[in-house]
């Protein structure tokens, strides 16, 4: 019955070049090329039209030009005479501080509304559902804008901490919470606090290298050493020690109320703090979610199993449930990452002086250069989330399934 | 045996006893709170905990909410009437409340249209939500963007009715050619609308019809959530067939059309939405012919629909790549070719599967439109941080409004997701 037809060996005709499977491909392909070079000529040559209507031309030399603006809050150093480019970096080094800021603290606030959200505790549960389902349906600009109010309209001024009857004071005389911002006491490093640092990271050297020991003891004669105490007092001890027998080289500056202002400690400005906690507390929600989603597709026979082979609940988790839960937990918390990366630009909304307010914002607008600032923003936000998809593409490959 | 039992024994039941109520510790509320809130001592700790911030955040604000002031003028004649009270001022939401949601600029007298435009909405989304009603109604779903368009921004009726002749004979062409051939259809079906909107708008010169004119709003006086809304509608309905194209054309296996669009959809995901609303206000002029005047209202359709339809196309691609491989062999042995294969057999099942993802990115994008503010566009957010709080009568007020705004917000995007779990039970119809 079945018959196996060769191509038809006929001469071509020009209908074959859509009926003819072999060449229909080839066609559109050729259509979709034509069209695309088409748009790209009208669009260019619209650009090219009305950027010589405007005598403007495509040029970064306003790059190297005196920015001509300030920017308070800063990691390098930058005046109003450095160019540019400066500001950009200035911008560029803001975001990342920020990105890194917010997706610390996100984690840390999704990791635990999602764990509390499978507790058995109702009212907790409950809870931790409520504040989910508040903070997903409710825009992030609009948590930035209430945060950023609560920083500048509610906290007191600096004035407010004066005089005798001072209306506000400062937590454990160390931390002040102004409408300028919070201000929180500084490390002072004198000599001999390099000893402690290096003894510091010799000894999270030291814990790593004792737990790697116990687990090769654990797997070679099955004997168990305490690993919690010891790690801990690994970690302290010689560090404290060390600290005392330099003579407390490290100490603490206190910020003090001098003028109008407060002088000395670390400030962290209002506008940071706006973007950092309303985009780790908006990100929170979703990641709580992943990690509820994470934590319930570890099927119930994985931990009756491991229950069954008589471990311990905190063995469970830690040995069973968790490296199974996070191969479905990871993927989508890099991707919450790189939100919030991207949400970081929203912070051109309270005057944090991020990539976007810099290079998009101020430069923007002074040098009039709307193409090739617009276009370097978004060259700098593509490298950023293609290197974080790199990242997730590596991870993914890394704990794929080995079916053999 | 039975005398004997008689005898030594003085007395048997022979009735059964009614069994006692359990111990009260073990059944109703006692045990409910013991077993969920106080069944170890950690528990009862975080529960003592939760029930002191609920305690907190309620005795924080109900005074204030319950005290509320909703008449009152201007924010000082507020704090007089409170006399120092803990007490909210709504009455900045009863003032200002055509300004939250028409905007600062469309005219007063006009607010009966967008109205009947927003109530018009329901009767058009009902059929494309719920699925039991009759499908006739689809009919003034497709009539209600020509309906809207022409309420909202008013003109000449000629325009939303040259639009409309030309869709309906483009799709009454697109469904006699379809059965033959779907590319065919689709593209005489486009051709057809195009030739009727050029020779209409030349028949019908500009001003004919008299009597169906309203006066016209410019786009720059939308505002307030009204925008928020229709950024959000336009931009969706947009950007689901877009986002489909994309990621159909993303699986193809002709490179070219495949990298293009993976080149879209990556380009576009990798960047914040507010860059693409620089391009919008500041760069995208640019792209159009010198005497073309785009508004801004159309140049950021735009880009939020590209936008979202990028997103849209990753869900999309994902149902489809959920589908079992011989979903598609099963339709290319039937002999249907392409278009047939993917309307009938794989895309009413990758995008079942797809429901819930298209639903998240549509909350998203819905929440997404109060970045417009960003670029001085007066949406509900813009409203309340540009014209509202700069008066000299509110300057101040900012839980009242932003509690309104975040109220609006949640009670919009949190019943979309009640709406989409609801579907995928209802769509559900694999064995449980």
């Amino acid at each position: 019955m079945t018959t196996i037809t060769d191509p038809p060996q006929g001469s071509f005709r020009l209908s074959m070049l859509l009926s003819d499977t072999r060449y229909r491909s080839l066609t559109l392909q050729a259509i979709a090329a034509i069209c695309l070079a088409l748009a790209i000529w009208y669009l260019g040559n619209n650009v090219a039209k009305n950027l010589a209507k405007l005598g403007l031309n495509i040029d970064f030399g306003f790059l190297g030009v005196p920015a001509g603006y300030d920017i308070n809050q800063r990691l390098i150093e930058y005046t109003s005479q450095s160019t540019n480019l400066r500001a950009a970096f200035v911008g560029i080094l803001n975001t990342l501080l920020v990105a890194f800021l917010a997706c610390t603290l996100a984690t840390i606030f999704g990791v635990l509304a999602g764990v509390l959200r499978l507790s058995n505790n109702w009212i907790v549960s409950k809870l931790m559902a409520v504040y989910v389902e508040l903070f997903r349906n409710i825009p992030v600009l609009i948590w930035i804008v209430i945060i950023f109010t609560i920083m500048t309209a509610v906290l007191p001024g600096p004035r407010a901490f004066r005089g005798d009857e001072a209306t506000a004071s400062m937590l454990f005389d160390a931390f002040a919470f102004t409408n300028r911002g919070i201000y929180l006491p500084a490390p002072v490093w004198g000599a001999g606090s390099m000893v402690v640092v290096v003894t510091f990271l010799l000894s999270i050297v030291g814990v790593i290298g004792y737990r790697r020991y116990a687990t090769k003891l654990l797997y070679d004669t099955g004997r168990m050493l305490p690993t919690f105490l010891p790690s801990l007092a690994i970690f302290f001890l010689p560090t404290i020690l060390m600290f005392f027998i330099m003579g407390m080289p490290i100490g603490l500056e206190y910020p003090e109320l001098k003028g109008f202002n407060f002088k000395g400690g670390i400030k962290i400005g209002g506008p940071l703090i706006a973007i950092w906690f309303a985009l780790s507390i908006y990100t929170g929600a979703f990641i709580a979610e992943n990690v509820r989603a994470g934590i319930q597709a570890v099927s119930k026979g994985q931990t009756e199993a491991a229950a069954a082979l008589g471990l311990r609940s905190g063995r469970i988790m830690s040995l069973v449930v968790l490296p199974q839960a996070l191969r479905v937990i990871i993927p989508p918390l890099i991707s919450n990452y790189l939100n919030i990366t991207k949400n970081s630009s929203l912070a051109i909304l309270v005057g944090y002086a991020d990539v976007t307010a810099t290079l998009g914002g101020i430069t923007l607008n002074q040098t009039g250069r709307a193409i090739e600032c617009v276009l370097l923003l978004m060259l700098f936000y593509l490298v950023i989330s293609l290197s974080i998809s790199a990242v997730i593409n590596v991870y993914n490959n890394a704990i794929k399934l080995k079916e053999r | 045996m039975s005398d004997q039992t008689n005898n030594s024994v003085a007395f048997v039941r022979t009735e059964e006893v009614p069994s006692m109520p359990p111990p009260y510790t073990a059944s109703g509320p006692v045990k409910w709170a013991r077993d969920n809130l106080f069944s170890t001592p950690a528990n009862s700790v975080l529960t003592i905990v939760a029930l002191y911030v609920i305690y907190m955040i309620l005795s924080g604000t109900m005074p204030w909410v319950l005290n509320g002031i909703w008449d009152s003028p201007s924010l000082s004649a507020c704090r007089e009437i409170l006399d120092g009270k803990s007490g909210a001022c709504f009455a900045v939401l009863t003032e200002r409340w055509n300004q939250l949601l028409f905007g600062f600029k469309y005219p007063v007298d006009l607010y009966w249209r967008p109205t009947i435009a927003f109530v018009l909405f329901f009767f058009a989304a009902a059929p494309v939500l719920f699925f039991d009603l009759p499908r006739k109604l689809l009919i003034f779903t497709g009539l209600y963007p020509f309906i809207a368009f022409w309420l909202i921004w008013g003109g000449e009726i000629g325009t939303p009715i040259t639009a409309l002749i030309g869709v309906a004979v483009g799709y009454l062409v697109y469904s006699r050619l379809v059965a033959s051939n779907f590319a065919l259809g689709f593209f005489s079906g486009i051709a057809a609308a195009f030739v009727v909107w050029l020779v209409v708008g030349a028949v019908l010169p500009t001003g004919m019809i008299e009597e169906g004119s309203m006066r016209s709003v410019p786009s720059r006086d939308l505002g307030g959530f009204m925008l928020n809304m229709m950024l959000g509608v336009t931009c969706v309905s947009l950007s689901v067939p877009i986002g489909i194209a994309l990621a159909l054309g993303r699986q193809s296996d002709m490179p070219l059309i495949k990298y293009i669009c993976v080149v879209f959809i990556e380009f576009i995901r990798g960047v914040p939405l507010i860059t693409l609303l620089f391009v919008a206000s500041v760069m995208l002029a640019y792209f159009f012919p010198p005497e073309a005047t785009v508004d801004l209202f159309l140049r950021v359709v735009i880009m939020i629909t590209l936008f979202s339809a990028a997103y849209i196309a990753e869900v999309v691609r994902g149902g489809l790549a959920a589908l079992p491989k011989g979903q598609y062999e099963a339709a290319d042995s039937l002999g249907l070719d392409y278009a047939q294969s993917m309307r009938l057999i794989i895309l009413p099942q990758a995008l079942k599967i797809s429901i819930p993802g298209i639903v998240n990115v549509a909350v998203g994008l819905f929440k997404d439109t109060t970045l417009v503010s960003v670029i001085s566009m007066f949406d509900l957010v813009g409203m309340i941080r540009g014209p509202i709080l700069a008066s000299t009568d509110w300057n101040g007020v900012y839980w009242e409004l932003f509690g309104f705004a975040a109220l609006l917000f949640f009670v919009v995007c949190y019943g979309i997701s009640q709406y989409s779990q609801w579907l995928e039970r209802r769509l559900a119809t694999d064995h449980r």
